[in-house]
């Protein structure tokens, strides 16, 4: 009897308590875990300059997000694969989509005794994807990458498990470069993967690469410098082999900014340039254009205005490419039409 | 040989079977015991139950509010579960023999089976839709309907030791059903039926699964009901597949308390039951 | 029982009657809620999901078959691994050991059950899992061309899958095996021993008696494995695959939704997943009821009613 008490008294005092403390307002999103890294940062260090918000952002993959902002479990979403027509239509109101940063899907391995940076070229990576390349030492690699010793290791491949705008970036750009990927695949978020094992998330694969000798995955950048995986220079539509940098990223996105749509939903995926970097991404971030709740949805607005303002200055920090301002020009144009009251 | 020496031998064989077959049990069990506790502890520190998670890839940073929102479920959830059980237990017991009372065993039984993952996904239709938000209320309704089967069916066994003749001269008296279950039958079973609520939720406190569609997550230090709210298992399940070092050392600190927690429920439950095997056994 | 009818009496009954009738409640909706929400997907495949491989999200395609085949191989394949070492134990408890040892035994074995899930995932990720693919690649390669060894040596995959899932199997079998030879009548001992049967016979005599309620503990922990969901992620390799190989990569029914409930954006994914759920509540509800049956058609002829309820309890 007496330790049942105990545990409702204090479940009972922590609520009161909690509740008295709970003034402050809770926002809650839920989407990718491309820019987790960028994400997490930005809501901390809005929440510093103003403790009485706390904005929780779940990375449960950007299928998760969409799903849950159309059914309006979650205030805001992210992807960084931009909702289709028909999902767009689905949901019960108008969803802007907002350019938050840019980033890099780059191609990660982990091969026992090989220290030397790996090229790749798009359609390689599209046959070892496609399950046709399977042994380290493929003759297709050795052209690539003569000089260095490939083991006769088998190839691991790793990919995400769960609804993924990483993945989504990743495949776009695949059938791009490979029109068997386009016919046998194609592109989305949940691809029917012709071979390899799934992890959850960005972690979850980077967590795979690092613990399977012999295995490549993808995964977005700040992944693979975080955690010393190695990662290797992909070929541009310029024949240039290219490691992906925030200069290389920010290259890619440069013509985007020209003819960029009205909606912001973009692919800058093997971009052409030099310099460019081939697998590059804008990533977004979801809004009602007209909430229920508008007081969070002034907070969020307010939250934007800073992040693609004085937030931009800790992308790169992070291996994020800020936007280009031609880009925040036309974004906070959009922000202006999302209604506060 | 003889036969009857061939027949020795087997049965020695057996019994060393017997014998290896409870080794092999007790090695993983080691093992996992091992593994917990030795990373666990490097990573348990004043910080793990006082601060919050920090931001991605930056070390340091606690699960201060992960432990306190599997209290507050696991609480939530037995203010739920228990009077549903008991007074279902009640039922089955008083009234066992009936259509009925063989109806809500049947029931009960069967809840328990059910994968957890599922009870997730019926709870994510009631409870997360139709509100459009995750919270702990939800996480605490799952919870919840997993401890009641076990509740119940313990009340109903408690119920059923319980002398015919505590009953029946209750009844002599004049008491009505309820008055003599309530007053008389019940308090003479409630170490046993503490021991049931212990058991459920050693049972839920280390579920992960229910709680990832209902729930959900939490960064931040929640005790609101109607928000999402953090728990040990989910976080620990996050940090898990994370590439970060100081996350996995997290996630083994937080396996550790889980365990702890789960053991001492289970600790208590199984004394408690000696206790009560002994008194009734006289 | 005689039963006085006075309406503070009906009352009693009505009420307590009402939370016993949310308990059964809960369950038929569970049951309604699955049903209604799969139905899309039962409408346009029909018994097809149940034969096709393909699971395709981005086409529309879903075929639970990959899903079906993981569920039962790794239940299957860690219930041959359980099943022996869980008897043994049971016999060793209830027959063998000393009355000493007796209870710290049973403790030590219920230990086992009580680790959570995740706690068992987080062990496979970091410890299971580099042993085996230290295993798979130390087997030698006679072997390794036989299609259950086949494949590159991962580590994640069916062999881990399965070995988790019969760790976590045993305790739930043995206990409830225990209780079940702890109630079949010492007379049936007693005259093996008196024949002049070994130890071994005389237990054989006894398991023999047993026999339908050991089943049945074993289908109880059938049913376990096959509903269990964060261990088996954490180590099966999630790609649906039908493959006999060990060593490949596989994907189970409530895996996959673990994984990808949260996201499904198209209600017809939803509407797949449900249906998968529907499934896997439909085989563990068959499983545990068989499995309840036998134990207390067992027991019950053994002993009477009440031992049969206290075998049920063990089991729950």
């Amino acid at each position: 009897m007496k330790s049942k008490l105990l545990v409702t008294t204090g479940c009972v005092v922590a609520l009161v308590a909690g509740t008295a403390a709970q003034q402050r307002a809770l926002i809650n999103g839920a989407g990718a875990t491309f820019p987790n890294p960028i994400y997490s940062k930005w809501f901390d260090e809005y929440h510093k300059m103003h403790p009485d918000v706390a904005i929780n952002y779940q990375s449960v993959g950007s299928g998760a997000g969409i799903r849950q902002i159309t059914s309006q479990t979650v205030f805001f979403g992210a992807t960084d694969g931009p909702m289709t027509s028909e999902q767009l239509l689905a949901a019960p109101g108008k969803i802007f989509h907002f350019p938050t940063v840019l980033g890099a899907v780059v191609p990660v391995y982990n091969i026992p005794n090989v220290r030397a940076e790996l090229k790749f070229s798009g359609p390689l990576l599209a046959d070892i994807f496609l399950g046709k390349v399977t042994k380290w030492n493929d003759p297709a690699i050795a052209k690539l990458n003569a000089g260095a010793t490939l083991p006769a290791t088998d190839i691991t491949v790793v990919h995400r498990s769960d609804g993924s705008g990483t993945t989504y970036i990743w495949v776009d750009y695949l059938a791009k470069v490979s029109p068997e990927w386009k016919n046998k695949v194609g592109v989305g978020q949940s691809p029917n993967w012709p071979a390899g094992i799934g992890g959850k998330g960005n972690e979850g694969v980077s967590g795979l690469v690092t613990q399977t000798p012999g295995a490549i995955g993808y995964v977005e950048l700040i992944y693979a410098l975080q955690n010393k995986i190695s990662y290797g220079p992909v070929q541009n539509m310029a024949g240039e082999f290219v490691k992906a940098t925030v200069e290389s990223v920010t290259a890619a996105a440069a013509e985007a900014v020209a003819k960029m749509p009205p909606d912001f939903r973009v692919s800058i995926t093997n971009a052409p340039g030099k310099s460019a970097y081939p697998i590059s991404s804008f990533t977004w971030l979801l809004l009602y254009e007209n909430p229920k709740d508008k007081a969070q949805s002034k907070v969020m607005v307010d939250f934007m205005k800073w992040a693609l303002g004085d937030g931009q200055k800790l992308a790169a920090g992070l291996g994020y490419a800020p936007l280009p301002d031609g880009v925040v020009k036309l974004e906070l144009a959009q922000l202006a039409k999302v209604k506060v009251s | 040989m003889s036969r009857t020496t061939r027949r020795k031998m087997l049965s020695s064989a057996f019994v060393g079977f017997c014998a290896l077959s409870v080794l092999l049990a007790l090695v993983p069990l080691a093992l996992v015991l091992f593994f917990v506790i030795s990373q666990g502890i490097r990573a348990i520190n004043l910080d793990f139950f006082t601060q919050m998670p920090k931001p991605v890839g930056e070390p340091g940073g606690g699960m201060a509010n992960a432990i306190v929102g599997t209290l507050i479920l696991a609480g939530l959830g037995s203010l739920l579960a228990v009077p549903i059980g008991v007074v279902s237990g009640i039922y089955m017991a008083e009234y066992a023999g009936t259509r009925i009372a063989s109806l809500i065993r049947f029931a009960a039984d069967t809840l328990n089976g059910v994968p957890s993952i599922v009870i997730g996904v019926f709870v994510y239709g009631i409870a997360v839709l139709p509100f459009k938000q995750f919270s702990a209320m939800a996480g605490a309704i799952a919870l919840g309907v997993m401890m009641i089967p076990i509740i119940a069916r313990t009340t109903e066994e408690l119920l059923l030791l319980v002398p015919l003749t505590m009953r029946e001269g209750a009844l002599a008296l004049g008491a009505t059903r309820a008055r003599a279950v309530f007053t008389v039958v019940l308090p003479a079973t409630l170490p046993g039926i503490i021991t049931g609520v212990v058991l459920a939720l050693a049972r839920i406190a280390g579920e992960t699964a229910p709680l990832l569609f209902t729930a959900l997550n939490n960064r931040f230090f929640s005790t609101s009901l109607r928000q999402p709210i953090s728990s040990l298992t989910v976080q620990v399940y996050n940090y898990a597949q994370s590439p970060y070092d100081d996350w996995h050392r997290q996630a083994w600190a937080g396996a550790l308390v889980l365990v702890t927690i789960v053991l001492l429920c289970s600790l208590m439950a199984r004394l408690a039951t000696y206790r009560l095997e002994s008194m009734h056994r006289q | 029982m005689p039963q006085t009818r006075t309406s503070g009496d009906l009352g009693f009954r009505i009420g307590t009657g009402l939370f016993g009738f949310v308990v059964i409640a809960i369950v038929g909706m569970i049951a309604f809620e699955l049903t209604r929400q799969s139905l899309p997907t039962i409408q346009k495949f029909g018994l097809n999901f149940w034969r096709t491989q393909t699971w395709d999200p981005i086409a529309g395609q879903f075929g639970a078959l990959p899903f079906i085949w993981g569920t039962l191989y790794s239940s299957i394949l860690a219930l041959a691994i359980a099943a022996p070492i869980a008897l043994g134990i049971a016999v060793f408890i209830a027959e063998l050991c000393p009355a000493r040892i007796q209870r710290p035994l049973v403790f030590l074995t219920e230990l086992l059950a009580a680790i959570p899930s995740i706690v068992y995932g987080l062990w496979g990720v970091f410890v299971l899992v580099p042993a085996v693919r230290a295993l798979e690649t130390s087997m030698p390669e006679v072997l390794r061309r036989l299609p259950i060894f086949s494949g590159p040596a991962r580590g994640v995959g069916m062999l881990s899958a399965a070995l988790i899932l019969a760790i976590m199997v045993v305790p739930f079998t043995s206990s409830v095996a225990r209780e079940v030879l702890k109630s079949v009548p010492n007379t049936q001992r007693e005259g093996a021993y008196a024949l002049g049967a070994t130890r071994l016979e005389a237990i054989r005599a006894a398991l023999f008696y047993a026999r339908t309620g050991i089943l049945g503990a074993v289908m109880l922990g059938f049913g376990r494995a096959l509903g269990e969901t964060m261990a088996v992620t954490m180590v099966i390799g999630n790609d649906p695959n039908v493959t006999a190989s060990l060593f490949a990569p596989q994907y189970t029914m409530a895996a996959v939704l673990a994984n990808e409930f949260s996201e499904a954006a198209d209600p017809l994914h939803l509407s797949a997943l449900v249906e998968i759920g529907l499934v896997l509540f439909t085989i563990t509800l068959i499983v545990n009821l068989l499995s309840r049956l036998l134990i207390w058609s067992m027991a019950r002829s053994a002993r009477g009613p009440a031992v049969a309820t206290a075998t049920q309890a063990a089991a729950a």
